[in-house]
């Protein structure tokens, strides 16, 4: 044991860090949820990350909680407290504790001779041997060890108790049996801290009330529940991380919300299909026959639907895909997330095509984008795709409450009823562009017994849906394709600008958000930085605008190549050397400590060796 | 092909049920080459649906690419048609069916189309038993780049190319034995007599219906040295018996010899009536039509006709439990849960 006396120890009260080390498949999950969950009850700001393998049982899992009142949710990098549970991983996560922090670990072994730092505080809880004393059954011994660290926890950060109470009786509401088991392990824990390691901590979770209304939610049951409430019917779906979950909420929500009482049949179809090839079919069948339809899935998947997104694109069909983006490319790192996928969703399949794409950045814009995706892919009878990513997916953000406006009324587009095509008085042209807005009238197979129907392809058409190799004809719907992506700018969410006429401009979009807003806050300390999230493909004007208005842009981006860069000097006609990349690819949530870092060393650059020198400097793209 | 069709016709002789003449039921002129089976098979599809009195436009058209995915534009111009992704009608249709489970789902396919890229799609629509008509037009050849060996060519087969196809061929029909199909059928495109019952009752058949169309490609694959050739199907048919569709309520006048013919009824209570020939067999016994199509095969000729059938499997909807009411055809209020129910769920997210 180390002289505490001596450890300059890290002191704070609702502002640390935590990481659980634990082995994925031994029921940590659950503890390690209950733990942040209890933050968040007791009115302080959490956000927690799941650090996962690709495996379901046996290898190292790692759960990241951030305390901040003042209301940071993104990464914050570095550990002020860590519960190591697990054995392959300790040497690691001891090395890796900030100087001052507390190392909490499994006293019923004595830690190696190698464990010796003097610069952090040993905290032994001997959580083998109290379960072992406390509990028989091999189940009941590893479940409780988890739970008997968090009622440890309780203790060492001052936690008030009853918190913890009130979550196991809500939690365990039906099954109650379950309920003493668990508030016994939850003493068994807080009881031995208190009386070996007294005042101890010097770390504080205190009541707080700065949540509001807000709920805890994951990116992916957002969504899956926007998909119920926009009236999605059709889901065709393959499993792939981080995707699945998607699916997985929206039928959860199906059968709480779309099951006739009568008869208990359900007013949806959810079929997990051969490959993302046949998921994506399924949607554009269904769509194509008049139904709202959609599917999820990531980067590999997007890959294989591109041929069938061209179809849609080309031939007009409405297609709403969920894109929850991982590591890539190819296999990737598929348990890490990042954000690059833009340019194969943007431009998806051969020929020119151009894709409208959304980019949420907390789980309350899932389910508003996504109810905003089924009204554009239909108004537009194109594919628009959901940019999410496993950070926003499948971990559980803290975020404003989901609502809904009763008085929302679905836009179904341009779709010709029955009656419609009979007051027809001149010919119906599947692809005429009538008003202007390069968005022709479709008709639903089945509608009308003499007029409407017409011959869906992927080779060229006419205005008629006729075949044509007519350079001239096919080139004239082409350009019309361009008149309707102009139409989608003008419906799309349009990019949120806070702008005090600042030189500099920081733009960022889908969960960097997090970590973009808490490093402005720092930045704008020394020098003022106005900002812009981007919050769709194609760019409205005032994207333009801002990029205009400014001399010295940043852009944050989670992939190597700077495709939103890309995109924004493609679409945009931007001199590139304008913006200046900073680019986050190593699979975890982007920090705010790196972006001060990398904004602040390119600022002092640009100080020091005049503008001109931009290029060279590591980190542009 | 002649691309001048006669279009004069008696205004009343000929008219079914809805008070339509067959070219209600036709599409756009052809432009497959002359002499192509696949229009024959067109025809067929054309008749089946004039006999059944089906509304063209409750008639969905879905193929994926090649000369066959072609032909929904030569029949049926009242119903909707998609001329999807290569291999990809399954999915497609399968979709189209779950928004809406009232229409006809009439799939056209090729064997490049299914044996080979679509493979995958083929094999899933039918575990699922979606409710729809899957043809196949078989040519052993992929006609549309020009004659290329598809994975039905038989080894052995010789198309215009001169050169004995090297590997061993899929058949569609054993495969959709062993899949599960309900009802799996075998015909050629010169034989529509036999072809025109087997779509009929493929049409009434609720569940997934297949049927394997030999169809001979003239300009690629038509020598007197390849399987898939008018000369060789001709000389090598089997037919597990003629057949004759008699639509529910019908007076039945054909009248055949006691026990030489038997009933095989479908859901809505038409029939087809099998005329025996002397291999009989248990047509609702999977492992009696399997053995029947290897008896045939290794006496050198193709088993076609009614190959198995069996109604008693759920269809996808089925199977998944929806709703009767079209699910595109389901409401905003039906489908919304709306703000109410958002105070709850919020709740329990704190």
């Amino acid at each position: 044991m180390n002289a505490m006396s001596e450890i300059n120890k890290i002191s704070a009260t609702n502002d640390f860090v935590i990481r659980f080390a634990n082995v994925n498949g031994s029921g940590s999950a659950s503890a390690n949820n209950l733990f942040s969950q209890a933050v968040f009850r007791l009115g302080v700001p959490v956000s927690s990350k799941n650090i996962f393998p690709s495996n379901i049982q046996g290898l190292p899992t790692w759960f990241e909680v951030r305390i901040n009142e003042q209301g940071y949710l993104g990464r914050r990098g570095g550990y002020d407290f860590v519960v190591a549970d697990n054995g392959q991983t300790m040497a690691k996560d001891y090395q890796e504790l900030l100087p001052g922090g507390y190392f909490f670990y499994d006293s019923s072994k004595r830690l190696p001779h190698t464990f010796n730092r003097e610069d952090i505080v040993e905290l032994g809880v001997p959580l083998t041997e109290i379960v072992n004393t406390h509990y028989t059954d091999p189940r009941h011994r590893q479940i409780f060890k988890n739970i008997i660290y968090v009622g440890a926890l309780a203790y060492l950060l001052d936690m008030d108790f009853s918190v913890f109470e009130e979550s196991i009786n809500t939690l365990f509401a039906k099954k109650p049996k379950l309920i003493e088991p668990n508030i016994k392990a939850l003493k068994l824990g807080f009881d031995y801290a208190e009386q070996n390691h007294t005042d101890v901590c010097q770390l504080n979770i205190h009541r707080r009330d700065l949540n509001g209304d807000q709920i805890l939610m994951e990116g992916n049951a957002a969504a899956g529940l926007g998909a119920v409430f926009a009236g999605a019917t059709v889901a065709g779906w393959y499993p792939i991380t981080p995707s699945t979950s998607v699916v997985e909420a929206f039928e959860k929500y199906c059968k709480a919300y779309r099951v006739d009482q009568d008869t208990g049949q359900n007013k949806f179809a959810i079929l997990q299909a051969e490959d993302e090839l046949a998921a994506i079919g399924m949607v554009i069948g269904a769509s194509w026959n008049g139904a709202r339809a959609f599917t999820a899935t990531s980067g590999p998947g997007v890959s294989l639907m591109s041929e069938f997104l061209g179809l849609a694109y080309f031939a007009e069909i409405p297609v709403m895909l969920m894109d929850i983006q991982r590591t890539g490319p190819s296999t990737g790192m598929p348990t890490r997330t990042q954000q690059s996928d833009l340019i194969s969703a943007a431009y998806a399949s051969h020929g020119d095509t151009k894709n409208v794409l959304l980019f949420p950045s907390n789980p309350k814009e899932c389910f508003d984008m996504t109810v905003i995706g089924f009204d554009l892919a239909e108004r537009l009878q194109t594919p628009v795709i959901l940019m999410s990513d496993l950070d926003l997916g499948m971990n559980v953000h803290q975020c404003d409450p989901i609502e809904w406006d009763d008085s929302h009324v679905y836009d179904r587009g341009k779709v010709l009823n029955e009656q419609q095509l009979t007051d027809l008085s001149e010919r119906w042209g599947r692809y005429l562009d009538v008003d202007s807005d390069g968005i022709p009238y479709r008709t639903i197979p089945g509608t009308h017994p003499e007029k409407g129907a017409f011959f869906t392809r992927g080779s060229s058409h006419d205005e008629y849906a006729a075949y044509t190799e007519d350079g001239e004809v096919y080139a004239r719907g082409m350009q019309r394709l361009l008149v309707k992506w102009d139409t989608s700018k003008t419906l799309v969410p349009a990019a949120e600008v806070s702008s005090e006429g600042a030189d500099i401009g920081v733009i960022y979009f889908g969960t960097s958000a997090y970590s973009s807003q808490e490093a402005l806050d720092q930045l704008r300390s020394t020098q003022a930085m106005d900002a812009m999230r981007i919050q769709a493909f194609p760019f409205g004007p005032e994207v333009a605008d801002f990029i205009h208005q400014h001399q010295i842009l940043f852009l944050i981006e989670q992939n190597r190549d700077a495709q939103m860069k890309t995109l924004l000097v493609n679409e945009l006609a931007i001199d590139p050397n304008k913006i200046i990349s900073v680019l986050n690819i190593d699979g975890m949530p982007i920090t705010a400590e790196f972006l001060v870092t990398e904004i602040q060393n390119h600022l002092n650059d640009l100080l020091s060796h005049g503008r001109e020198n931009q290029q060279s400097t590591g980190g542009v793209a | 092909m002649t691309y001048i069709r006669p279009n004069f016709r008696h205004p009343e002789k000929d008219r079914n049920k809805l008070g339509y003449s067959i070219r209600n039921y036709e599409g756009a002129l052809s432009t497959l080459c002359a002499g192509c089976g696949h229009d024959s098979i067109s025809a067929a599809i054309i008749q089946s649906c004039f006999d059944l009195n089906l509304e063209p436009h409750k008639i969905a058209k879905i193929s994926g690419i090649g000369c066959s995915s072609k032909t929904p534009t030569y029949f049926l111009g009242k119903a909707h048609g998609f001329n999807s992704v290569h291999g990809r009608m399954p999915s497609v249709t399968t979709g189209a069916n779950m928004a809406n489970k009232d229409l006809l789902y009439l799939g056209v396919s090729g064997d490049g189309d299914t044996a080979s890229i679509g493979m995958g799609q083929f094999a899933h629509v039918i575990r699922r038993n979606l409710n729809m008509v899957y043809i196949v037009m078989n040519n052993g050849c992929y006609g549309l780049t020009k004659g290329q060996d598809s994975a039905t060519a038989d080894k052995g087969s010789v198309s215009k190319k001169g050169v004995p196809s090297l590997f061993d061929s899929i058949d569609l029909c054993q495969m959709a034995l062993q899949l599960g199909a309900g009802l799996v059928a075998r015909s050629f495109s010169g034989d529509k007599k036999q072809l025109t019952p087997l779509i009929k009752a493929a049409i009434q058949h609720r569940g997934f219906a297949f049927i394997d169309v030999i169809s001979p490609c003239v300009t690629f694959n038509n020598t007197p040295q390849s399987t898939k050739g008018y000369e060789w199907v001709r000389e090598h048919m089997e037919a597990t018996g003629t057949i004759d569709f008699i639509p529910d309520r019908s007076e039945i006048t054909l009248d055949y010899p006691a026990g030489s013919s038997r009933k095989v009824t479908l859901h809505d209570g038409s029939e087809l009536h099998l005329q025996k020939n002397g291999t009989d067999y248990d047509l609702s016994s999977r492992k009696a039509a399997m053995n029947q199509i290897e008896t045939v095969k290794e006496q050198q000729k193709i088993l076609t006709g009614l190959i198995y059938h069996n109604e008693t499997k759920l269809d996808t909807h089925g199977k998944i439990n929806t709703v009767e009411t079209p699910l595109n055809a389901l409401t905003q209020d039906e489908l919304c849960p709306g703000s109410t129910v958002l105070s709850e769920l919020n709740a329990k997210l704190r």
